[in-house]
């Protein structure tokens, strides 16, 4: 106990030596340490450090890192990652066929059979499994961290809600095939892979949309219910489009912009069947647009079909106000809450002036003095994703089951894929520190200290399925965890003093004092429920 | 003020219950001028001022008021409305009749009873001045308080739990939920609970030897000691609280469903425990019915089923206390008049509230309600606003929870010039 106590401390001692003595060198912040760069640039551009990265980012150097993240396709994922990837069944499935295998189970939902509806709830639960499984072990293990960031920032900007309907089935090819090729590409082929992706149509219903007077064959029929069909203007998409994907909501847009927008895309939509049946995504349906002339934005649009609502993605993309719309919430995301004015101002010219590149605009802002300043360390506070990420790589314990993650997120008012609204997850202080979560991370944080949160492996549950709220919330908090044969698969106690080192400058000596002198069991727990680990 | 306190502790070692707008001190009080006339009580001969209880419902995303408090006698509602429209009352799946003119939605059974014993009011017509039709701006406001302006850092509720007199305690002002929301959000201490079970289960910091360990490492941290140990105290409070299963068996222990009306059963057996608990808050989402939303059944129907039976759990299980709540329903605005191709609706303007509470003279469709021609639809397509939604509260925060002028202006410091003639709290 005493030796434990002491190889703390001679820890926590090095962690001063080692980290406080180098003198700081490059870029603008001479204020900050080296180490301080170093965890800095790992706590922003990705979720923060696993055990050695403190150290390799400092001898490669914070600006290599920083390139080299802005440039994923330099760094290889490792092969067990890779294969791991590979091994998720999802991955591999197009987006036709994982929507026919849960239209086919859907279908037969309706079959009061128990047994049908166990299969039901089973695919469900996989498919959500799965979808799950390739973005946390990816944030977790990936070395491309600024892509996994992104990834995240856009799903989140260009939100759906999987638990609606069809959207259940969608989001994984949405992440994989809408939001991922483009999280550092250009901003207007990321808004149009968004804007033609089924789960977006189906999200914001604009798959419904069509001109007022269209009449659908066949349907309208007496006594048909007021189910959704196709006859008539939805202008869902449209406001979003401008108020939360480009312009901004006080960027002078009117209703009138909104119903002519909604025109423009009439027309713009997909059909299960087509999707199911030979992959078409997306399809233009011209019998169903408006082909009246619409007024929009002060332009004169006359009809010319599926490049109306083109020419609309341009125009929006190029407009100054989704310029600065889009650098304040960067600048928010990865500086501060109120973002520097003068940062988002640079931004936004470097926008325009790159026709919306989306790695230009993160270059202008990480090599910013805004970015790398004492003001911006460490003042943004976690979201519980940010949170729950971080602490999952600072521990390094391997994560075969992300359940019990998923819970978390669920507990602390953030499950993945789970946002309802448009809108997204706020990512600021106000929206996340309140007096039931602080006391939810530190339950979070002694569980997973304690080696109890069964990651390693699955745990047999009763119900095969074990997805529900409920039993994902119980493996949060540490159930016993024993596998098919009996053996128990709790994984050992986290150590504080590799962990210790691992956090490096992000530990306050007050923090590292308090813990020393706490028993060793807590200490683990203590560093991972700290104040300093809850902001980034 | 020692006066007030000195009445007060008279009145509660007498047990006098003094009627509402009598008390001796009432005179003292800034005299309410033009905010309709009634007398701007105290609390309302309370034991303690946080006796009178709010609980605030606020439904994200725009519920369709038309279907809920539906027009059904306007020979306009299913030309408007050909497919979505409820029916009849009598017909299949049709409205409940309220007056003749108006329906309620029938997933709304459950607060039937409440409607006759007029415990149940609705303000029809009502929401924000400020004309967006964002739904994030628009629950902005309607959090704030301050319609038109973003640049309020608190939210009403909070501003009016720091402008009442009374006892403050970390669970005076609680809300159900992991997020504190804007409506909550300012000086005044106010916590959040969990949703569902793990509300008022133990948790890790129970333990004395790590509780002690994390007190010790947050007590003096300038970022996170008070909200850490708002938290701490809080739990406590709730644990105690929440030992009790009385209610549970005063309602024949029947199982709740998941979701709002196992949550609102939950708050309800807090606050009989905890006489601190004043406020509550609940934010339920679900509500943006574009397409497919169904009429006496279907999509809002399964949404409306909930709430209503979690409100009229609510009623019940806080039993006496009942009499000394108000509970109001909001959603930040209405939507469109007209059914779009979808068998939806799109976003719109005015809404209805509802009020529901023992001293609610309720039985009534309140409001200035214009009918359904076009020519008195806002821009052709929406519900107008014809009662700005800050009047309401303020008739409960003035009548009910008796905050006096001068503080309601602190709660509301844009309020609207025109005030309602009407008085949702009697005579």
């Amino acid at each position: 106990m005493q030796s434990n106590r002491r190889s703390f401390i001679h820890a926590a001692c090095l962690q001063v030596v080692f980290f406080a003595s180098l003198p700081a060198v490059g870029l603008a912040a001479a204020e900050l340490s080296p180490p301080q760069q170093a965890a800095h640039v790992l706590n922003r551009l990705g979720y923060g450090a696993r055990p050695g990265d403190l150290e390799r980012v400092q001898q490669m150097g914070v600006q290599r890192y920083i390139e080299a993240q802005l440039d994923p396709a330099s760094l290889p994922l490792p092969s067990v990652l890779q294969q791991r990837i590979d091994a998720i069944p999802i991955n591999r499935q197009t987006t036709g066929s994982i929507l026919g295998e849960f239209l086919a189970v859907r279908l037969q939902a309706k079959d009061e059979d128990e047994q049908r509806k166990q299969e039901r709830r089973a695919t469900v639960a996989r498919i959500a499994d799965e979808t799950a499984q390739i973005r946390l072990v990816r944030a977790i293990d990936s070395p491309r961290q600024l892509e996994e960031v992104m990834v995240d920032f856009w799903f989140n900007h260009f939100n759906v809600f999987s638990g609606k309907g069809l959207d259940r089935a969608l989001v994984s090819s949405y992440e994989r095939d809408a939001i991922r090729p483009h999280a550092m590409g250009s901003f207007r082929q990321l808004l149009g892979a968004t804007a033609k992706h089924p789960a977006m149509l189906f999200y914001l219903d604009n798959y419904l949309s069509t001109a007022a007077d269209f009449q659908p064959r066949a349907a309208v029929a007496k006594g048909a219910g007021p189910k959704a069909k196709a006859s008539g203007l939805n202008e869902n998409y449209a406001r979003e489009l401008m108020e939360l994907h480009t312009l901004g909501v006080d960027s002078g847009y009117t209703q009138h912009d909104v119903t002519e927008l909604a025109r423009m895309l009439t027309g713009w939509t997909f059909e299960p069947r087509q999707l199911v049946k030979n992959e078409q995504t997306f399809r233009f349906n011209a019998a169903r647009h408006d082909s009246g002339d619409k007024e929009w934005l002060g332009r004169h649009v006359g009809n010319q079909g599926q490049r109306e609502g083109e020419f609309a993605l341009d125009i929006l993309a190029q407009h100054p106000a989704t310029a600065r719309h889009l650098s304040t919430l960067l600048a928010q995301y990865f500086v501060q809450d109120e973002p520097p004015p003068a940062l988002v101002e640079r931004m936004a010219q470097r926008y325009l002036a790159t026709g919306g590149d989306i790695r230009s605009v993160l270059r202008t802002l990480f090599f910013s003095p805004e970015f790398m300043s004492p003001a911006a360390v460490g003042s943004k506070f976690k979201t519980p994703y940010q949170f729950v990420v971080s602490a999952a790589r600072a521990a390094d314990m391997p994560v075969n089951n992300v359940r019990p993650l998923l819970g978390a997120l669920n507990q602390l008012g953030m499950p993945l894929y789970g946002c309802q609204t448009p809108d997204g997850y706020k990512n600021t202080r106000a929206a996340w520190l309140n007096p039931d979560a602080l006391s939810r991370r530190i339950a979070f944080a002694s569980t997973l200290a304690s080696g109890k949160m069964p990651l390693a492996h699955i745990p047999d549950t009763p119900n095969g399925d074990g997805m529900g709220q409920r039993q994902l919330e119980r493996q949060a908090e540490g159930m016993p965890t024993m596998t098919g044969n009996g053996r128990s698969v709790d994984s050992a106690a986290l150590d504080a003093v590799p962990l210790l080192v691992t956090l490096g400058p992000v530990i306050s000596t007050r923090t590292s004092d308090t813990v020393a002198r706490s028993p060793q069991a807590l200490r683990a727990a203590m560093l991972l429920g700290s104040p300093d680990f809850m902001q980034h | 003020m020692q006066r007030r306190q000195f009445i007060q502790s008279l009145s509660l070692a007498s047990g006098l219950i003094l009627p509402l707008g009598h008390q001796a001190w009432a005179a003292t009080s800034v005299q309410a001028a033009g905010t309709g006339g009634a007398t701007s009580a105290g609390s309302a001969g309370g034991a303690t001022s946080n006796r009178r209880k709010l609980v605030v419902v606020l439904l994200r995303g725009a519920v369709d008021g038309m279907n809920v408090v539906a027009p059904v006698g306007d020979s306009e509602y299913l030309r408007l409305r050909p497919t979505i429209g409820l029916g009849l009352p009598g017909s299949d799946h049709g409205a409940i009749d309220l007056n003749g003119y108006f329906g309620l939605h029938p997933a709304l059974t459950d607060l039937q009873s409440l409607w006759s014993e007029k415990k149940l009011a609705f303000v029809h017509a009502c929401g924000s001045p400020d004309p967006t039709r964002s739904h994030f701006d628009a629950q902005d406001y309607l959090e704030s308080g301050t319609p038109g302006r973003k640049s309020t850092q608190d939210g009403w509720l909070n501003r009016l739990v720091g402008a009442l007199p009374g006892q403050s305690s970390p669970t005076r002002a609680l809300s159900i939920g992991p997020v504190m929301p804007r409506i909550l959000s300012g000086r005044a201490t106010s916590t959040n609970l969990a949703a569902g079970a793990a509300g008022t289960r133990a948790n890790p910091l129970d333990k004395p030897a790590i509780g002690n360990a994390f007190d010790q490492m947050y007590q003096n941290d300038p970022r996170f000691a008070q909200v850490y140990q708002d938290g701490r105290d809080a739990h406590k409070q709730v644990m105690a609280a929440s030992m009790d299963n009385e209610m549970q068996i005063a309602d024949g222990g029947a199982p709740l469903p998941n979701g709002f009306p196992d949550d609102a059963a939950r708050l309800a057996t807090l606050m009989r425990n905890d006489p601190n608990i004043q406020f509550g808050f609940f934010a339920l989402g679900g509500w943006d019915t574009h397409a497919s939303q169904g009429a006496g059944s279907g999509q809002l129907a399964n949404r409306l089923k909930p709430l209503g039976q979690g409100l009229a759990t609510l009623a019940r299980r806080l039993g006496p206390l009942f009499n000394d709540t108000t509970v109001v329903v909001m959603s930040e605005f209405g939507r469109t008049a007209r059914e779009n191709g979808n068998a939806g609706t799109d976003h719109g303007h005015g809404n209805v509230m509802w009020v529901l509470g023992g001293g609610v003279a309720g039985g009534k469709v309140y409001g200035d309600w214009q009918g359904l021609s076009t020519d008195q639809l806002n821009e052709g397509r929406d519900l107008p606003v014809t009662t700005d939604f800050r009047s309401v509260l303020a008739q409960v925060a003035e009548r009910h929870l008796g905050l006096d002028d001068r503080r309601l202006s602190q709660v509301f410091p844009m309020m609207p010039g025109r005030l309602p003639a009407w008085n949702l709290f009697g005579t």
